[in-house]
């Protein structure tokens, strides 16, 4: 129960009270579970990836990232998540906003459309995309085969996860201490930039995270469009199964890890960016 | 574009798509359990066969031809389908199969060498393939770009699209296809490689698999697909608004079936049953070309000819051709060294 132990300690405040690191019968075995369940479900698994790509040794690493192809695709991968994070916090806000604060004839509709790229089985989400903004396109956007095309698929897919992360919270927020600041004198940008925008930073830091994350990872949706060309559209999933294909799990371990490492100094950056605003506001 | 032929393409995408969907659920079917209930009971043998998703309903029609046939009597099947090299990695780390049939052999010789098929499985009187094809051009109904030759398809202005031959390796026959034609023709190397890239340099997509890129085919992408034979005049037999052109010069696709060491006694007369006249009749009305002599071939519907669907090329080139797959593999497809990868990230580079 070491393990137990150390989490235990770890989450417990510093400050003021005195407390007992022990846990009651009950939370012990909730933690047990969850300790669990976490490993088999990721902990294992990742590892399992990290060892593969380790195995191949510093030479494996290097000569996997020196490939110019994918090198490529993993910078198209990391800087179009990243973007898709930014347009995503402020679009995603702004549509949490609208759910919450304002009624309008659609709202219900919009309030339940806005999970469908969740439950859309991606390569249908990619149908669907190449069907409306590819070459057939039947209101003349055509982004098939082009970079954009891959921003576009990662912004479908990763739609509703800000808003979903502020709407509860802006749900729950107060509003006295908007309308107090309004009966002082205060604008309502500046309401919203010292009022409600520091209680809503850690759900949209969590929304964009999640967001980051998922448009790394994205395959589906994006296959049909984006054409999967090298050096130009290709991501760094589509180069994982190349390697997979040729039967070079190592390096197709390499890339994952990379990834991995880049998406924790992203989540990482992320939480730490985020506790400075707050404290900040 | 009038708004009848946009409709028109998107049902045809919509055809696909839904087509591809019934591959993924096919082949995420729990494979022990999908021939119905267990059937120790002498009554009927359960076969797995494992296989990848292009020949999928042709060897549904050969299940059950072969059902009413005294070895195959009450057989029944659990089935898995998906991207060829993925079902073949599937077996080796486990997925319990009977008859496995993919698209590249170097897919069964992956299973040899751990193992679980025999090395005489290439010995027999078709050297291990049981289904053929042939790759093509699909092209726009009534070919507007006028494209019969691998030489039409590197003018200026000719939009090309094929499967990525990195990710798929069934895609790997289309762009061999096009390199062989060049030596076919008394080029050198540097010849084949100087008409690859300027074939890549038309490439505007690369979709993942086969049914990828016609699904983005249909939906407008490109002036010609490069493909298989049997997908062409699948496509066509599914209402996709298509032409095809068998060019003079192509390459002979072999897809090897073989059974597996501990398979059941069934799936041999399975296997024998696949390489009878009968059988391969059926796979001909599905568009593949017979792998034996003395078929009568059916009406094949969706070929171009249906009464005499498969026309010999001037040139057909073999695998064989390429010193095998496990050389072509190496030499063509290798993720960092191979000519064709090569080709690719320069001409990635250069547009």
């Amino acid at each position: 129960m070491t393990a137990v132990q150390f989490d235990a300690k770890d989450a417990a405040p510093t400050g003021g009270r005195v407390l007992r690191h022990t846990l009651t019968r009950g939370a012990g075995i909730g933690l047990g579970v969850v300790v669990l369940w976490f490993s088999v479900l990721v902990l294992l698994p990742l590892a399992a990836v990290v060892a593969v790509a380790v195995n191949g040794g510093w030479d494996g690493f290097v000569d996997t990232l020196s490939n110019p192809q994918t090198a490529s695709a993993i910078e198209l991968t990391v800087f179009t998540s990243l973007a898709v994070a930014v347009l995503n916090v402020l679009i995603g806000t702004l549509i949490a906003w609208v759910l919450v604060r304002e009624r309008f004839p659609g709202s219900r509709l919009l309030e339940v459309v806005i999970d469908v790229p969740f439950a859309l089985p991606t390569i249908v989400a990619g149908l669907v995309l190449l069907a409306l903004y590819g070459p057939a396109s039947p209101i003349g956007v055509n982004v098939a085969n082009t970079r954009t095309a891959v921003f576009l698929a990662f912004a479908f897919v990763t739609l509703p996860f800000v808003v979903r992360s502020v709407q509860p919270v802006l749900e729950q927020l107060e509003r006295d201490a908007e309308q107090a600041a309004h009966s002082l004198g205060a604008s309502a940008a500046t309401t919203f930039r010292r009022i409600v925008l520091p209680a809503l930073i850690p759900a949209i830091a969590a929304g964009g995270a999640l967001s980051f994350a998922r448009g790394v990872s994205e395959y589906g949706s994006l296959v049909l469009l984006s054409g999967n060309l090298a050096m130009r559209t290709e991501v760094t999933s589509v180069r994982m199964l190349t390697y997979v294909e040729n039967g070079n799990l190592a390096s197709a371990s390499v890339v994952a890890t990379v990834l991995l490492a880049v998406a924790l100094v992203v989540l990482v950056a992320i939480d730490l960016l985020q506790r400075w605003l707050v404290r900040r506001g | 574009m009038s708004t009848k032929t946009r409709a028109g393409w998107l049902a045809g995408v919509l055809a696909i798509g839904s087509m591809a969907l019934t591959a993924c659920s096919a082949a995420s079917a729990d494979p022990s359990n999908t021939g119905g209930p267990d059937t120790a009971d002498g009554n009927g043998t359960q076969l797995s066969i494992v296989a990848f998703s292009v020949p999928q309903a042709a060897n549904q029609a050969v299940q059950a031809a072969f059902a009413k046939k005294g070895d195959g009597g009450g057989v029944t099947w659990s089935e898995s389908y998906g991207a060829s090299g993925d079902q073949s990695r599937a077996v080796e780390s486990g997925l319990e199969a009977d008859y496995v049939h993919f698209s590249l052999s170097s897919d069964v010789t992956r299973l040899v060498e751990d193992g679980l098929i025999d090395e005489s499985w290439d010995k027999g009187p078709t050297q291990g393939t049981v289904t053929r094809s042939v790759v093509v051009f699909a092209v726009r109904p009534g070919n507007p770009k006028h494209i019969e030759t691998w030489d039409d398809l590197v003018k200026d202005g000719v939009e090309i699209i094929t499967p990525n031959p990195g990710s798929s390796g069934s895609a790997r026959w289309n762009i061999l296809a096009g390199w062989g034609s060049v030596i076919a023709a008394g080029g050198s190397e540097e010849d084949a490689k100087a008409y690859t890239t300027k074939l890549f340099n038309n490439v505007v997509a690369l979709p993942g698999s086969g049914r990828d890129a016609t699904s983005a085919f249909l939906a407008g992408t490109g002036d010609v697909l490069l493909s298989y034979e049997n997908e062409a005049i699948a496509a066509r037999q599914n209402g996709a608004e298509l032409d095809y052109v068998v060019p003079d010069s192509t390459l002979r696709i072999d897809n090897p079936g073989a059974i597996l060491k501990d398979a059941d006694p069934k799936a041999q007369a399975f296997l024998d049953y696949v390489l009878s006249p009968e059988a391969q009749a059926i796979y001909a009305s599905f568009g593949f070309r017979p792998v034996v002599d003395g078929v009568t071939l059916p009406t094949v519907e969706g070929a171009n000819d249906p009464a005499n669907a498969f026309p010999t090329p001037s040139t057909l080139l073999t695998i064989d051709d390429f010193g095998g797959w496990s050389e072509a593999k190496k030499k063509f497809f290798d993720e960092d060294t191979g000519i064709i990868t090569q080709i690719q990230v320069e001409t990635g580079k250069s547009s």
